[in-house]
């Protein structure tokens, strides 16, 4: 009875994790494929991979989707760590109002954050660039003039890192968050009199003591940022784009099969990664225990 | 002391007002303007045209949070009854899609559900609709999937579910076990803990990935234009169409977020009502 129903619910676990990686199974295997449909196999072959390292286009929108994910990541695990325990270390009221604004990105739908973060860039840029065309500063140095000019403002890479950073924070701050309450504050008292300084004090007791939600802050926000399209596309302009918004607009004409192959490599380096840290993870565990026992 | 700590907080404080609040007053300006920056109510009142779009894209978000909730639930329930090692490989599962951007999994899905595509290949393989066929006398080679809402629910589903379980699992693993053995001790049937114990004490994790499967659901654009074939219109096309697309006219598009952005606080309001006001909510 016991064992059936056990089998019963592997076998639930298995159909859903079926469901979950059959996309992605299918889309490592089409890679391979020697014609370029997604659906007929027309035999093995590297050509996709072949061409994907000379497609610059592709190239360079996986390049900047990696660098927009990993500058916003150790921006906002930075800034959201320091926000963290300045929050923690405010009257409960002002905590609570402040973090009310702070889920707003994490409640709000991405369409909503985009659009609105697009808005206010162009409004600002709008009246920038208006500045800067209407005004120039001339400089009388030396007996020669030099004319310096504003420099015109648009949507890009860094609108795009900005948003990015905007919606990662949140998340940073939620998982330290739950560290700090757990903290026992009289451990940052009992160093102070100790004779640490108050920074001293942050880096040698706070932030030992908050580590992993500092870590799984960052994990989780630059999953966000991989993960992310929507904002990325109202936010980024027409001058650089994300793998994601590549597709969303091939998808319109026709994807090349080189999709199948940048995301096969990328699946694949993260699931080594990932195996290795959780081996890692295990055996420290376990030696833990070892010693504990 | 505690005080000069709270400074740290002060940058993020700024970057808050410029980059989360002034964005929304920007939204809520353009929602009342005309493309002069005149004041206006025309972006609301014309608002009744889309009434279609608006009742689809809920209940569309709906019944994929439906579907999600009804799978997402025992999912995390199974999950947390295994031994740890089990628990974090199936955690790591869950996320791992996660990192091949959702855009790359959505477009697999489009080859799969083609009227040629894989799953019509199965069918065919397994002699499906030779059955069908002789069975009622019709003529079918394949089924029509893609182009379908039926296609856009699932992209939902399948793009979204782990928001689901992700919470939920998260609250069941950290429930007290001594109130389980309590349970049982005064006399409950398996069924009986978990319908008055488990049930109960796994409602935040519950609401908080309704949440987040359902807003992301009812805006999304790029599901619905991938696999729904842009046929049927969202609220998230729409809206993309306002600012991207052919019919450009932020004001309106502005308006309309700011429809759909009260209609799901409001919902969340209620719904957290029921919550008992739980004030944290789980992410992750």
């Amino acid at each position: 009875m016991r064992k059936s129903r056990r089998i019963g619910s592997r076998f639930f676990m298995g159909l859903v994790f079926l469901f979950l990686y059959a996309p992605i199974l299918l889309m490592i295997v089409f890679s391979f494929n020697a014609g370029n449909s997604n659906v007929v196999w027309q035999g093995f072959s590297l050509r996709w991979y072949e061409e994907l390292f000379q497609d610059r286009t592709i190239l360079q929108s996986l390049y900047t989707t990696l660098l927009v994910s990993v500058l916003a990541t150790a921006v906002a695990t930075v800034a959201g760590t320091f926000a963290a325990v300045g929050f923690y270390s405010m009257r409960r009221r002002t905590r609570s109002v402040l973090m009310n604004v702070n889920n707003i990105p994490m409640m709000n739908a991405d369409i909503v954050t985009g659009v609105s973060l697009c808005l206010l860039f162009v409004a600002v840029f709008g009246l920038w660039n208006e500045f800067a065309a209407n005004y120039r500063i001339t400089l009388n140095l030396f007996g020669s003039l030099y004319r310096i000019t504003f420099p015109e403002l648009s949507l890009g890479f860094g609108t795009m890192l900005i948003a990015h950073i905007t919606f990662n924070i949140p998340y940073v701050i939620l998982s330290v968050g739950p560290k700090l309450r757990q903290m026992d504050n009289n451990l940052v008292d009992a160093a102070r009199d100790l004779g640490c300084t108050w920074m001293g004090a942050f880096f040698k007791v706070i932030l030992p003591e908050i580590k992993p939600g500092i870590v799984s802050g960052a994990l989780i926000a630059f999953t966000m940022s991989v993960d992310d399209f929507v904002i990325s596309y109202f936010t980024a302009g027409s001058s650089v784009s994300t793998l994601a918004m590549e597709i969303y607009s091939m998808a319109r004409r026709r994807v090349s099969p080189e999709i199948n192959a940048v995301s096969t490599l990328l699946f694949v380096v993260v699931l080594v990664l990932l195996v290795v840290v959780n081996l890692r993870e295990a055996r420290a565990e376990k030696a833990a225990a070892r010693r504990g026992a | 002391m505690k005080n000069r700590r709270s400074l740290l907080a002060v940058p993020y404080v700024g970057w808050m007002a410029l980059f989360v609040i002034a964005p929304i007053l920007i939204m809520v300006v353009y929602s009342f303007t005309t493309a002069a920056f005149d004041p206006t109510l025309a972006n609301y009142t014309g608002m009744g045209t889309y009434t279609s779009i608006f009742l689809r894209s809920f209940q569309l978000a709906l019944i994929a949070t439906a579907i999600c909730l009804l799978v997402g639930y025992p999912l995390a329930y199974v999950m947390a009854k295994e031994g740890p090692g089990f628990q974090r490989t199936a955690t790591v599962l869950i996320m791992l899609p996660m990192w091949v951007n959702f855009l790359l999994r959505t477009y697999a899905w489009m080859a799969i559900l083609e009227n040629n595509g894989l799953l019509n290949q199965l069918f065919d393989l397994i002699g499906l609709f030779d059955l069908i066929n002789g069975l009622f006398g019709t003529d079918i080679e394949f089924f029509r999937m893609i182009r379908t809402q039926g296609a856009v629910v699932l992209g939902m589903v399948y793009n979204y579910l782990p928001f689901m379980v992700l919470p939920i699992y998260s609250v069941i693993i950290k429930l007290d076990h001594s109130l389980l053995e309590a349970a049982r001790d005064l006399g409950a049937d398996t069924a009986g803990v978990f319908r008055r114990v488990i049930l109960p004490l796994s409602l935040p994790g519950v609401l908080s990935g309704v949440t987040m499967v359902f807003v992301p659901s009812v805006s999304t654009f790029a599901i619905s234009q991938l696999l729904g074939g842009g046929t049927h219109m969202l609220l998230g096309n729409l809206i993309e169409l306002q600012f991207l697309g052919g019919a450009y006219n932020p004001h309106l598009g502005s308006a309309i977020a700011m429809v759909m952005m009260v209609i799901v606080i409001i919902c969340m309001w209620i719904m957290n009502r029921f919550g008992e006001g739980e004030e944290q909510a789980v992410v992750l």
